[in-house]
């Protein structure tokens, strides 16, 4: 048996600077486009007042969800392929977290295909609980998940980890999490505004009113305290100010979007704002991949968690080839479900009548 | 790694990979095989106007989809395990084991998801060419889903086109091409894809024999029940002709698989095979069946090949590798072997008489057969699972072959993590299958509605 060995930390190549970029791209994507489908999922129960309604909302991300989920199986993937160390100690480290995660995710997916299998009150309630339940935990653990890889997780040498679960949900991964879950509930609002008609659309307003200001506040608390500590750890990659900033900024625009029936723009401010947010992360990542608390000789970097320069390169090429196409054909499928989702008028009880 | 009364990290971690693994597979080949054949009625459909095969595109597409959800939310926690509960082994395997991962998710299951996104919600809103070509390209990504994850698997089979890094420990790729045209691999796929055809085949043909036999929408249903039986045919004896070639190749690769799969103790020349055994495996059996020279022609092709045996492999192992048990189970190798081949023969003879009925115009009126392949419906995921489990346990104690054992291969957590997760996946999925299998006979039941053209003038607003 090969005796696995971490290596001393060097300076990243070009090759494993790109594929961070690529693997921050894959999240940013992730959590710009699953991040509405979790805030529509998450204002199901609120914005609802009867079953047309919940299915107006579900129906504004039935085509696309599924393929917005592949973001987070690539990103997987992508993780797992360029930096194994990363993947590893990462998926192995957070694992209950994780399987919260997946749990969220499994009942989530079937909630949508099976709720209108059964014309049944309390089989669709289950499932909407589920829907709800399915998007809130997960919107909260990826921002602890990512405020903790930020602020430190218990991994000592040879990336072996000394800690456990409660290690990860300290205060500031805790508002890191409530950060995220309160921005995706308000891009989930800004999309139901830009997508649904009537009455969902009114409601996804003035929740969209009463989100903002809240999410500004987190945002602001977790911004404030992610550049305090980032100052007195040392940090070799400390935040550009001005994009956290230009990050708030936005981020108050989005309230006078929504109060003068602007939601097109305000679904742009708050994607722009999730983009912003998490860009603002993984700069202050670099060169790390994986801050340890137990002490930054043990932090992991790129150099460290790498493959090797040859497999880097095959899949830089595949990506380069393939990632347009993709691009293309997911963005059609925007276009083609373009129209807002409106209530069903009911059938023409006569064919005569209508069309 | 800790121990809880008894229970390892390892023990734990192997029980959550198979029950989630085999689960995650019984829906894998209904998806791919039943996405073809959907297509293929579609296509029926659309160039011949016959109402018939539309009726079945759209009951067999339902049944599709309600499966097709299933395969999804456990494919997820099959790439989080990797991770999870197998780190030593991605940190060693990375490398080479990552991309095709990776590569699956750009490839495969972008276009899957995205373009059976346009198949649900675009009926009536694309036009019926563009509608047929999502179904299509929807069935070309669950295709292409099965390369990159069966050439990933077939590495861990046969290793190829790497080299261990001296520094990391790390086993690191010197050749994608070689990777990719493992040779290994070429056989797994086939194999696999002709199951996953049969499987689609088997299911449709079992659910039209159920309809046909209660006199529901019988014209329908024979029509639906005639390709299926073709498809039944082929993909039986595609998936057996396969699954021949790959035995010789194993027999080279992984010696000791084969010999397990016989439980041979001593290298034979013309060695017979067991169709079965009462009693034990070591020798000592109380009855058996042999046909004779039947494994040499298996594993060599010749009538009078040498089969190696169990106890040779072992110490020719220990000289290789150093001391360590290098026998599978036994029990689990010699009996699932022997349940694969013999159900997939017997789905050879599903098909080839279904033909002789159908030639005959004998198909809607022979009672027998029709309840015959009603019951054969759970026979191409009973064989599906037991051709995975002989091969994953048959190369075992190895999770790479000849590189890293399964038992190095397990992450360091504890074993209350893995006991949490491993009950808490056991209990989603029991509830997911009962509700799975509830969802399917209801609708399977159902005996397709006239088709309305309703659905096409007025685009569905609202399918969820």
């Amino acid at each position: 048996m090969p005796h696995l060995h971490v290596l001393a930390s060097t300076s990243p190549s070009g090759l494993q600077q790109l594929w961070f970029v690529l693997i921050a791209v894959l999240w940013l994507g992730y959590f710009f486009l699953e991040g509405f489908d979790f805030g529509v999922g998450i204002l199901l129960p609120f914005l609802s007042r009867d079953d047309m309604d919940r299915r107006v909302m579900i129906n504004t991300i039935g085509p696309v969800w599924d393929g917005n989920e592949v973001w987070l199986i690539t990103a997987g993937g992508a993780t797992f392929a360029a930096f194994p160390l990363w993947y590893a100690t990462v998926f192995s480290g957070f694992y209950l977290a994780l399987f919260l995660v997946l749990a969220a995710l499994i009942f989530r997916g079937m909630a949508f295909e099976f709720r209108g299998k059964k014309d049944d009150a309390s089989w669709r309630a289950w499932w909407d609980r589920a829907i709800f339940w399915g998007s809130a935990l997960p919107a909260l653990l990826w921002g602890v998940a990512f405020a903790d890889f930020l602020h430190g997780v218990p991994i000592a040498s040879n990336a072996t980890w000394t800690g456990n679960f409660f290690d990860l949900v300290k205060p500031y991964a805790l508002l890191g999490g409530l950060t995220t879950l309160s921005l995706f509930t308000l891009h989930g609002a800004t999309f139901l505004g830009l997508k649904a008609d009537g009455e969902v659309r009114q409601r996804a307003r003035h929740s969209g009113l009463f989100l903002a200001p809240v999410t500004f506040v987190l945002m602001l608390g977790f911004l404030s305290w992610t550049y305090v500590t980032a100052h007195t750890t040392h940090h070799n990659g400390l935040v550009p100010p001005f994009l956290p900033i230009l990050g708030l900024v936005v981020l108050a625009g989005v309230g006078w979007l929504m109060r003068d029936h602007l939601e097109g723009w305000a679904f742009v401010a708050t994607a722009l704002v999730i983009v912003i947010f998490f860009v603002t992360v993984f700069l202050n990542l670099y060169p790390r991949v994986l801050v340890s608390s137990v002490g930054p000789q043990f932090s992991l970097t790129l150099s460290q968690t790498a493959s090797q320069p040859y497999t880097l390169k095959v899949m830089s090429w595949v990506a380069l080839i393939f990632t347009p196409f993709v691009l293309l054909y997911q963005s059609w499928t925007y276009w083609i479900f373009r129209k807002r989702v409106r209530r069903a008028e009911p059938f023409p009880a006569s064919s005569s009548i209508g069309s | 790694m800790g121990i809880i009364a008894g229970l390892t990290t390892l023990t734990l971690a192997r029980w959550q990979f198979g029950v989630t693994t085999v689960f995650h597979f019984l829906f894998v080949p209904l998806t791919i095989g039943l996405g073809f054949l959907v297509a293929c009625l579609q296509t029926a459909a659309y160039r011949t106007n016959d109402e018939h095969y539309d009726r079945m595109a759209r009951f067999f597409g339902k049944l599709f989809l309600i499966n097709f959800a299933i395969g999804v939310v456990t494919g997820i926690v099959q790439e989080f395990q990797f991770g999870m509960d197998w780190s030593s082994y991605s940190v060693f395997v990375g490398n080479i084991f990552g991309a095709p991962l990776a590569i699956e998710g750009l490839l495969a299951f972008f276009m899957e998801s995205t373009f059976l996104g346009i198949w649900i919600f675009g009926r009536g809103r694309v036009s019926k060419r563009v509608h047929l070509a999502s179904i299509w390209l929807a069935s070309l990504g669950t295709m292409l889903s099965a390369v990159f994850i069966l050439a990933a698997n077939s590495w861990m089979q046969h290793p190829v086109g790497f080299k261990i890094d001296k520094a990391t420990g790390q086993a690191v790729m010197t050749d994608f091409w070689a990777v990719i045209t493992n040779s290994t691999f070429f056989g797994a796929y086939f194999h696999v894809l002709f199951a996953a055809l049969l499987t689609g085949a088997v299911f449709m043909l079992a659910i039209a024999a159920w309809h046909i036999r209660r006199d529901q929408q019988k014209e329908t249903f024979v029509k639906v029940a005639r390709i299926a039986i073709v498809v039944t045919l082929l993909s039986a004896l595609g998936t057996c002709f396969m699954g021949d070639t790959q035995a010789r190749q194993m027999d080279a690769q992984q010696p000791m698989k084969m010999a397990a799969a016989e439980a041979l103790y001593n290298t034979t020349d013309g060695a017979s095979f067991s169709l079965l055994t009462i009693g034990d495996l070591t020798g000592n059996a109380l009855f058996q069946i042999r046909v004779p020279h039947l494994l040499s022609l298996i594993a060599d092709n010749s009538w009078n090949g040498e089969v190696k045996g169990i106890n040779q492999l072992q110490a020719a192992d220990v000289k290789k590798f150093g001391a360590g048990n290098y026998v599978p189970i036994l029990w689990i190798t010699y009996w699932s072997f022997r349940l694969m081949v013999g159900l997939g023969l017997l789905m050879v003879a599903l098909g080839g008489v279904g033909l002789w009925l159908v030639r005959k115009k004998r198909l809607e009126k022979s009672a027998w057969f029709l309840r015959f392949a009603s019951l054969m419906l759970l026979a191409p995921f009973l064989a599906n699972s037991f051709g995975w489990i002989f091969t994953e346990e048959g190369r075992q104690p190895w999770v790479v072959y000849g590189l890293l054992k399964t038992s190095q291969a397990v992450s360091h957590v504890s074993v209350g993590y893995v006991a949490t997760s491993l009950i808490g996946f056991t209990a989603i999925y029991s509830f997911l299958a009962v509700i799975e299998i509830g969802l399917m006979i209801k609708v399977a039941r159902q005996a397709p509605g006239e088709v309305s053209s309703r659905d096409d003038e007025h685009p569905l607003e609202l399918v969820y």
